[in-house]
């Protein structure tokens, strides 16, 4: 990996407020750099799947980047990605023991989608971009934003989508039994349709902030 | 990707590091693997157990109290201990307040669309029906497929699914079978899901034989459940 990959605060600066709040909204992961697609396009299709994926990612988001922050300075870096992937694998496994543990019905409508978080790229980019070469307190703010970024883009995504698909929130009914609820909103497409047009909206709101502030 | 040539006289020395840091970190991962593992066993065992109890309680309506049988490899049917649990398939008797044998549940397992579905229904012996089930584990696409766990009119088929049984109580009358939504006829037939067609004719196929299977076997040995139940009361 080149130095590109470096954050864009320096890393001697202390804990700040930024950390945080830069993943909930500048550059959220979803939205703005549009990182781990696999899940939030399969598991956004109902608010709560999206709520509880979003939720279980957070967490290992979180643990992973706390222990390879800790362990910075004594993971060479030819095995760093392995190392990484190792940490995250563990805290995978250990989120979906979890799950089993507080509800048997929540892991069934999970499915595969928990043992997946493995390969989502946002942890493995937090965790070489940041946790590796920030202090533990910094990867923790860094994780929380990033985690409560990405459950809020997911829950966005999965609300849209049932309300539309299923004519339902949250499992609720919402509109009146004669809807004709949009099939293709539940479906892959779905997904992709809704994400590009969150996407358009944000990207116009950005560049409407970035014109009126120049 | 960097393409630095690391020095002979290091190479030893950061092989060595290399070693340390994977062998640590894969160290410290086991051990909290382990520790969850241990920490929530008997807690996901607790809600598996609870889970299938709530379940036959699902599949069949108004019974108390259960009690699981063995099937054995000869075809007949014992009480099941601790010590032979593990042995063959479990079926589970249910019983109403009065102490009555109400039906048998059994478990059941088919391909899917995406994976093995397992189920478990209900069997009442005096109606000679399925009268409920529930999907245990299915991995169906959400939001299309695991309708076979939620959908209200597809649940409809199984409050009296017909396995009546021919009268020498050696095989059903007619085979249990999925059809297309909205072309169900005879109490026999499972109406499927559209939308859901796979999963929903897996459903209607794993029973069709399951039930051919297990229906002529339970009915022809009924009076086990049965005098199990009162010597249990008395």
């Amino acid at each position: 990996m080149s130095k590109q990959d470096q954050p864009t605060t320096s890393a001697t600066v202390p804990p700040t407020t930024d950390e945080f709040i830069k993943g909930l909204w500048r550059d959220n992961p979803v939205f703005v750099q549009v990182l781990g697609m696999c899940p939030v396009l399969a598991v956004s299709n109902t608010a709560v799947n999206a709520l509880a994926m979003g939720l279980a990612t957070a967490f290992v988001l979180l643990m992973s980047n706390v222990l390879v922050s800790a362990l910075r300075n004594f993971i060479p870096k030819q095995v760093r990605i392995a190392s990484y992937i190792l940490i995250i694998a563990t805290f995978v496994t250990i989120t979906d023991y979890a799950i089993q543990a507080i509800s048997v019905d929540l892991h069934k409508s999970l499915g595969a989608f928990i043992s997946l978080i493995v390969v989502n790229c946002l942890i493995l980019s937090r965790a070489e971009a940041f946790a590796a070469k920030n202090t533990i307190g910094r990867s923790v703010l860094d994780a929380l934003g990033m985690g409560l970024g990405f459950t809020f883009a997911l829950l966005c995504l999965g609300a849209i989508r049932e309300l539309m698909g299923n004519g339902s929130l949250f499992g609720l009914a919402v509109f009146p039994a004669n809807f004709q609820s949009w099939i293709v909103m539940i479906l892959p497409a779905g997904g992709f349709f809704t994400l590009a047009l969150l996407l358009l909206g944000i990207n116009a709101l950005q560049q409407r902030q970035k014109q009126t502030q120049s | 990707m960097s393409s630095t040539i690391t020095k002979p006289t290091s190479s030893s020395a950061s092989g060595q590091k290399m070693l340390q840091a994977m062998v640590g970190i894969g160290m410290i991962c086991a051990l909290l693997i382990v520790l969850t593992y241990e920490g929530t066993r008997d807690r996901i065992e607790k809600n598996r157990a609870e889970a299938l109890e709530q379940a036959i309680f699902k599949v069949l309506p108004g019974i108390t109290r259960t009690a699981p049988y063995l099937a054995t490899a000869e075809g007949k049917f014992l009480p099941a201990t601790a010590d032979n649990a593990k042995e063959g398939k479990l079926v589970y008797a249910g019983y109403n307040a009065e102490g009555d044998l109400a039906g048998i549940a059994l478990t059941a397992s088919g391909q899917g669309y995406a994976d093995i579905i397992r189920v478990l229904y209900g069997y009442d012996p005096a109606q000679q029906a399925i009268v409920g089930l529930y999907v245990l584990e299915s991995k169906e696409t959400p939001g299309l497929g695991d309708k076979i766990e939620k959908d209200l009119a597809f649940m409809e088929n199984f409050r009296a699914l017909d396995v009546t049984l021919e009268d020498d109580l050696t095989q059903l009358k007619n085979r249990v079978v999925p059809v297309k939504h909205g072309n169900k006829e005879h109490p026999w037939e499972i109406d499927g899901i559209t939308g859901a067609t796979i999963s929903s004719r897996a459903i209607g196929d794993l029973l069709g034989a399951s039930t051919e299977q297990w229906i002529p076997q339970i009915h022809q040995q009924v009076e086990v459940f049965e005098t199990s139940s009162t010597e249990k009361n008395e």
